[in-house]
């Protein structure tokens, strides 16, 4: 296109656009963004992948991620270190599986791990509890809640271990059209 | 796909799909801290371990409970097999674990609990998934592409290959498939991969490093042409993939409103948005081929033109009345560039000598024919296709049993980001829980014989009222209709010019008032019926408006298209009167005046509806809640407008313009008013299936019907003798049957062309034979449907046989590891003791 962009070398971007839902420009977009969060700790200048990351506080504060009850967990799961510090890539990553391209196994996958907050590859009925609670702002009461949580499992358990696994959470998924449509951030 | 899992107890170090453990351990940090402490302060004795043997015995069912924490400890094995030992790990009583670390270590690497989690496993699963990828494109993968780490006996049939390669053996075999893939399927795997995107790039950098390598060594020249085309094509693609994206129409504004109301409000606007592409489309087709070529030659202009007065915007009628808008000014010969020469005949097949020149000449009639045809043909193609698409997504062929999972897990919108709102959404998901629990326990609440009765007949009175009330009103269209048209043909003159033309809008503001109107009544009676599910009341509201719309559309169509031809032949006067000189235009006209009225009246409906009522209830009546955006009425409506544009597109070429104005200035009407005044509606919307529905929707009832009178017009109506490319002919149609006439006249070796022309269009057989073959069709993939119902019920048992089988598997593994170690302690506390 014969953009002068000095952020990122040509190959990088086409890396980007191959690996990535996004094309060039929301690329550059997205650089602008992880750059606003914090101007004097992310370099103007890419093209030699710098090593900078970006503490969850930050990343959390952003009017897309605010507001979000789960936003604390979804960038815990796109950090390689679990605590929340996303380079650029995870970044990117992050908003690339939210997106709207993204397909469903992949989303599910994603999904699977924000809502399983002890990292244990299950759903069990604490990870339950909390998503619960988080949904509705504490609202319902504690037995309303234990209810709630002990219907789910068993409507989606299959193999009958009283937690969900992924393959029983990804089946209760592809039963649910909606789910492509809300687990979308637009950024 | 069996797996081989390695039980064999001497090696305790066995971590099947775990290539790098230390990497893991990074992960699950923080996990692993809370494991530490916790261990470390429960230090259980031997006797607390005997209790626990004993309480295995017996096969409880939630024996696997506790295999939350031990399942992560297996992960961390690897790296600390010096203190492996069970003590403190398998007897934590916080994590109530009950079995030995061994079965544990076991159960971990197990390929269900790796999902996702190890980059081993992943890079594992997408090497299967491209190997079926590669064996679905050819027949069998070269057996040179393979590593030599395969064994030689499966090499080339996809079989799964020994799980104790390493990490790098098993990276260079999917880099070697991903390499092998075309591109397109190549990028998909990437992006599809659940990995992170510095290991993407990673496997993208070697993949193309490999193929780098590979060409370089043995192509030809013509190879590396078609390679360096390949890539040539690529960057064409992604810089036309950044210009369209760049195009992207109101990114910001749809932005905004989904952030505050959430996907069901922001499906209105998309759909809006799809809409308008259509029109955009239909815009392109008609000016292209029928405005541009006329307006570069423009006929002989009649010699009373009409002056340009400000009603014409409303009306059409008047100044517009000659001009390329309607179906009037498009002439009826062929377009020549020596127009002088040639002698202006009536009929399309005299044409002079002289015509014959070299210039290109264009055939208006049979231009105007198949431009509307293949406009059409490709919108259907276009809506067959987006429908088909969006019911695959949404259609679920099990009846869903799973709403409180459901609810918990796929209702939340993340598009919603300002505070209100998501305060807004968490009550409602907080409501809809609550009643979904009501209604799961108290499902067995029968309504007695009275209450049943009594419900029936509310409902029987709510759709009588409903059905009265759109027959009275079409019953007036029609003879309001009937009356409107009767008082245009008196040519009253005692009326002024302006007024008469005036009383052209009689009709369209009728019935877009009842449009208005009507609707409302609509909700007001589904209130009094007071439905219990939210669901079915949309769609009683949905069903009821629908069936107010298409009768009305009826109604009208039978005064265009039957009333208004049949009465138009009237004696030849010196009269501009557009109903008797051009039907065609008449009805372009009426069309145009629809549209217009009906966006006035959306204006003022927006307007009093939404602006006027919240300042009333914020003031007056001092309620904290907003009106709500009924996203179906509005759907509905921009349905309406589209059929109307779509009857109108034979008689108004320039129709799609006027309606692409319209549907522009709606949109940024309606979004202003829906930040401005609304709140997002309260009842669950289900997007995908509404959406679903409308699409459908605009597909049958709007497009088919409009397709169905356009082609009704094109067969049977006579068109009018005095205007339009079709005059003289019996019908629109006879004008590709003059020209195959006319083509098989000049060059008799295509009257095989022509005789098929005559079996297979004109006669109606071949349509029957074309429709039944269709439905034959369809019933073989509802009977497919069928049997993949009874499939995954099938299936669903074996999963839950499946999971039966796991416990007791893992329950006789725990009692071998038991078995195996009570001898020792055994001897051990014998020892001690």
């Amino acid at each position: 296109m014969g953009n002068k962009q000095t952020i990122f070398t040509d190959e990088q971007l086409d890396a980007y656009q191959d690996c990535t839902f996004f094309t060039r420009k929301e690329i550059l977009r997205l650089h602008s963004r992880y750059h606003e969060l914090a101007p004097h700790l992310v370099p103007m200048d890419y093209t030699n992948e710098p090593d900078c990351k970006l503490p969850l506080a930050l990343i959390v504060d952003m009017p897309e991620l605010k507001e979000n009850p789960f936003r604390n967990r979804i960038v815990e799961s796109f950090s390689e270190d679990g605590m929340g510090n996303l380079s650029f890539n995870e970044f990117v990553d992050m908003f690339s599986v939210l997106s709207e391209m993204a397909p469903r196994e992949l989303k599910a996958i994603y999904a699977f791990k924000i809502y399983d907050f002890n990292v244990d590859n299950y759903l069990c009925k604490e990870d339950l509890e909390k998503t619960l609670n988080r949904l509705t702002k504490e609202e319902l009461t504690p037995e309303e809640v234990e209810l709630v949580c002990e219907k789910t499992i068993e409507e989606a358990d299959l193999d009958g271990d009283n937690k969900l696994s992924y393959a029983d959470f990804e089946n209760m998924i592809s039963r649910a059209p909606d789910f492509l449509s809300t687990f979308h951030i637009r950024i | 796909m069996a797996r081989s899992v390695n039980f064999d107890l001497s090696q305790p170090d066995v971590e099947i799909g775990l290539e790098s453990p230390a990497d893991e351990d990074v992960v699950h940090d923080s996990f692993s801290r809370l494991i530490e402490e916790q261990s470390e302060n429960n230090r259980l004795s031997a006797i607390e371990l005997q209790d626990l043997q004993q309480d295995l015995d017996e096969e409880g069912r939630d024996s696997l409970a506790g295999l939350s924490g031990p399942a992560y400890r297996g992960w961390r094995l690897g790296s600390d097999e010096t203190e492996e030992d069970d003590n403190e790990r398998q007897t934590d009583r916080l994590l109530q674990d009950k079995l030995s670390s061994a079965t544990l270590r076991i159960l971990s690497s197990m390929p269900s609990r790796t999902i996702g989690r190890s980059r081993g496993a992943i890079i594992s699963q997408y090497y299967n998934k491209t190997m079926q990828l590669r064996r679905r494109r050819q027949s069998r993968p070269a057996i040179k592409d393979f590593s030599r780490s395969a064994r030689p006996s499966i090499r080339g049939y996809g079989v799964e290959v020994d799980t104790t390669d390493s990490a790098e053996s098993k990276k260079e075999r999917l880099v070697n498939n991903l390499q092998i893939l075309s591109v397109g399927d190549r990028e998909r795997m990437l992006r599809a991969m659940p990995l992170n995107l510095s290991e993407k790039k990673e496997l993208r950098s070697l993949t193309l490093k490999k193929t780098k390598t590979h060409s370089s060594s043995k192509l030809t020249c013509c190879s590396r042409l078609k390679f360096y085309i390949i890539i040539a094509l690529r960057h064409s693609w992604y810089s036309l993939l950044s210009f369209l994206h760049s195009l992207q129409l109101w990114q910001t504004r749809l932005k905004k409103i989904s952030g505050r109301f959430g996907s069901g409000v922001l499906s209105y606007f998309l759909f809006l948005k799809y809409l308008l592409f259509f029109n955009v489309f239909l815009l392109l087709v008609t000016g292209a081929f029928l405005v541009l070529p006329q307006a570069l030659y423009p006929p002989k202009l009649h010699a009373m033109r009409r002056s340009f007065t400000g009603l014409e915007l409303l009306t059409g009628a008047g100044y517009f009345s000659d001009t390329l808008m309607y179906y009037g000014y498009y002439s009826n010969d062929t377009l020549q560039r020596n127009r002088e020469n040639c002698i202006e005949g009536n009929i399309s097949s005299s044409a002079s000598p002289q015509c014959d020149s070299n210039y290109p000449s264009y055939n208006m009639p049979l231009a105007y024919f198949f431009t509307i045809g293949m406009a059409f043909f490709i919108t259907c193609i276009i809506l067959v296709y987006s429908m088909s698409k969006s019911f695959g997504q949404s259609f679920r062929i099990d009846k869903s049993h799973a709403m409180l999972a459901m609810k918990a897990f796929c209702s939340w919108d993340f598009k919603v980001i300002k505070k209100n709102p998501v305060k807004l959404m968490s009550e409602n998901i907080c409501t809809q829980l609550k009643e979904l629990l009501a209604e799961v326990n108290h499902r067995k609440f029968k309504n007695t014989l009275k209450q049943k009765l009594h419900k029936l007949l509310v409902h029987g009175l709510a759709w009588t009222i409903c059905i009265a009330a759109t027959t009275g009103c079409l019953v007036g269209i029609y003879y309001f209709s009937d009356y409107m048209h009767e008082q245009e043909r008196l040519h009253d003159v005692s009326k002024g010019r302006l007024l008469k033309e005036a009383s052209l809008l009689a009709l369209p503001v009728l019935v877009s008032f009842i449009n208005l109107v009507l609707p409302g009544l609509f909700n007001l009676v589904a209130d009094m019926e007071n439905y219990n599910s939210p669901s079915i009341r949309t769609y009683v509201a949905l069903s009821r408006n629908l069936m107010l719309k298409v009768s009305v559309l009826g109604i009208l169509c039978y005064h265009w298209l039957s009333r208004v031809p049949a009465e138009s032949d009237c004696p030849s006067s010196k009269d501009q009167d557009p109903t008797c000189e051009c039907w065609e235009s008449f009805v372009g006209q009426e069309l145009y005046r629809f549209l217009i009225i009906d966006f006035i009246f959306t204006l003022l409906d927006t307007l009093f509806g939404e602006l006027l009522w919240r300042l009333f209830s914020d003031k007056v009546l001092r309620r904290k809640r907003r009106p709500g955006f009924d996203i179906a009425k509005n759907v509905l409506h921009l349905i309406y407008g589209q059929t109307l544009a779509w009857l109108g597109v034979l008689f108004t070429p320039l129709l799609p313009a006027v309606q692409i104005l319209k549907l522009l200035l709606l949109f940024y009407i309606k979004t202003s008013s829906v930040m401005m005044n609304c709140q997002a509606p309260r009842r669950p919307y289900r997007v995908s299936q509404m959406t679903t529905i409308f699409i459908t929707l605009l597909c049958f009832p709007s497009f088919l019907g409009a397709s169905v009178c356009v082609t009704y017009t094109m067969w049977s109506i006579k068109p009018s003798g005095s205007c339009g490319p079709f005059r003289g002919n019996e019908s629109m149609f006879k004008a590709g049957k003059n020209w195959m006439d006319k083509l098989e006249k000049e060059n008799p070796h295509l009257s095989l062309l022509a005789r098929a022309h005559t079996y297979l269009v004109e006669n109606p057989f071949f349509l029957f034979v074309g429709a039944g073959i269709f439905l034959i069709v369809i019933y073989f993939q509802s009977q497919v449907v069928d049997g993949q119902r009874k499939i995954i019920t099938l299936l669903q048992e074996q999963i839950e046989n499946e999971g039966e089988d796991k416990k007791f598997l893992i329950s006789k593994l725990q009692s071998i590891h038991e078995k195996k170690r009570t001898p020792a302690r055994r001897l051990t506390s014998q020892d001690s003791g």
